[in-house]
């Protein structure tokens, strides 16, 4: 098995999975990704990502988030962005996402919103 | 003129992050900013992900090779590969992306279908090629028999006072 490039840890919360990610996502690794975030939107359907440490995203790691994002929806929950790094938002505003994803400051913010 | 720096590498998506190093070197030396340098190896990035699953159809089937060359105005990067001839220019731009964004729906659109539209315009290649036509300032596909498919993609050399 090839060294993964991203580091993706899960907290377990009350109401909300959170979720740290740091390092690269690409096509090497996105359904890595993509896994962890199912398994997550089987627990539960309000999620916090904290992506400050995301030094590289590309569409393939972009197109995990929206899947997410789109589970959680269909179970009227909803997935929030803690302090996403200049490149996460950069990718989600070349995409058009930037406004479809509510941003927070901290991951305390953000799971506090919930 | 600089000459041309060339990396062959197996068309694998282990060696994505290799290609993205080696045209970053490249973008570096020739004075781009941090933030073009990263477009650079976004447009890499999609460009070699769209030759492995579309050219190759998966990984293992063949090589990659991607070459940079730096003029007075241009930083010219070039992938090959011997698959299956994709033309980006005939994937139409995601839909609602076309416009400007994401399309992900109204209020009065029904949670369901809006949600399906978004997953729609996110099917893979779409959104690499959306990223790569909007990032680079020009975008050529040739392909024929003998010499395999070739990307070509220009970005125009920062000036001072350029951002």
């Amino acid at each position: 098995m090839a060294e993964s490039l991203v580091d993706i840890q899960v907290e377990d919360l009350k109401r909300v999975e959170l979720v740290r990610v740091s390092g690269r996502i690409d096509s090497s690794n996105a359904a890595e990704f993509d896994r962890v975030l199912k398994e997550v939107a089987g627990r539960k359907h309000n999620v916090v990502l904290e992506l400050s440490g995301v030094e590289y995203i590309s569409s393939a790691g972009l197109r995990a988030i929206v899947a997410l994002w789109r589970e959680c929806q269909k179970h009227r929950g909803d997935v929030l962005l803690a302090s996403p790094s200049e490149r996460v938002v950069e990718v989600l505003t070349l995409a058009g996402l930037n406004t479809v994803f509510k941003t927070f400051d901290s991951e305390t913010a953000a799971v506090g919103s919930f | 003129m600089a000459q041309e720096q060339l990396l062959v590498v197996p068309g694998r998506y282990k060696e994505i992050k290799r290609i993205c190093e080696f045209v970053a070197a490249g973008a570096a030396d020739a004075g781009f900013d941090a933030k073009t340098i990263f477009h650079l190896e976004l447009c890499c990035d999609e460009a070699s992900t769209n030759i492995i699953e579309h050219a190759y159809g998966e990984e293992g089937v063949g090589d990659i090779a991607i070459s940079y060359a730096v003029d007075d105005d241009d930083f010219t990067i070039v992938l090959r590969d011997t698959g299956q001839a994709f033309d980006p220019g005939n994937v139409p731009p995601p839909p609602a992306i076309g416009g400007g964004g994401v399309d992900v729906g109204t209020e009065r659109d029904s949670g369901e279908s809006r949600h399906d539209d978004l997953a729609d315009q996110m099917r893979i290649g779409g959104l690499g090629l959306h990223f790569i036509r909007n990032l680079m300032d020009e975008v050529t596909y040739t392909a024929d028999r003998r010499h395999g498919n070739q990307l070509v993609m220009v970005k125009k050399l920062q000036k001072d006072g350029d951002q």
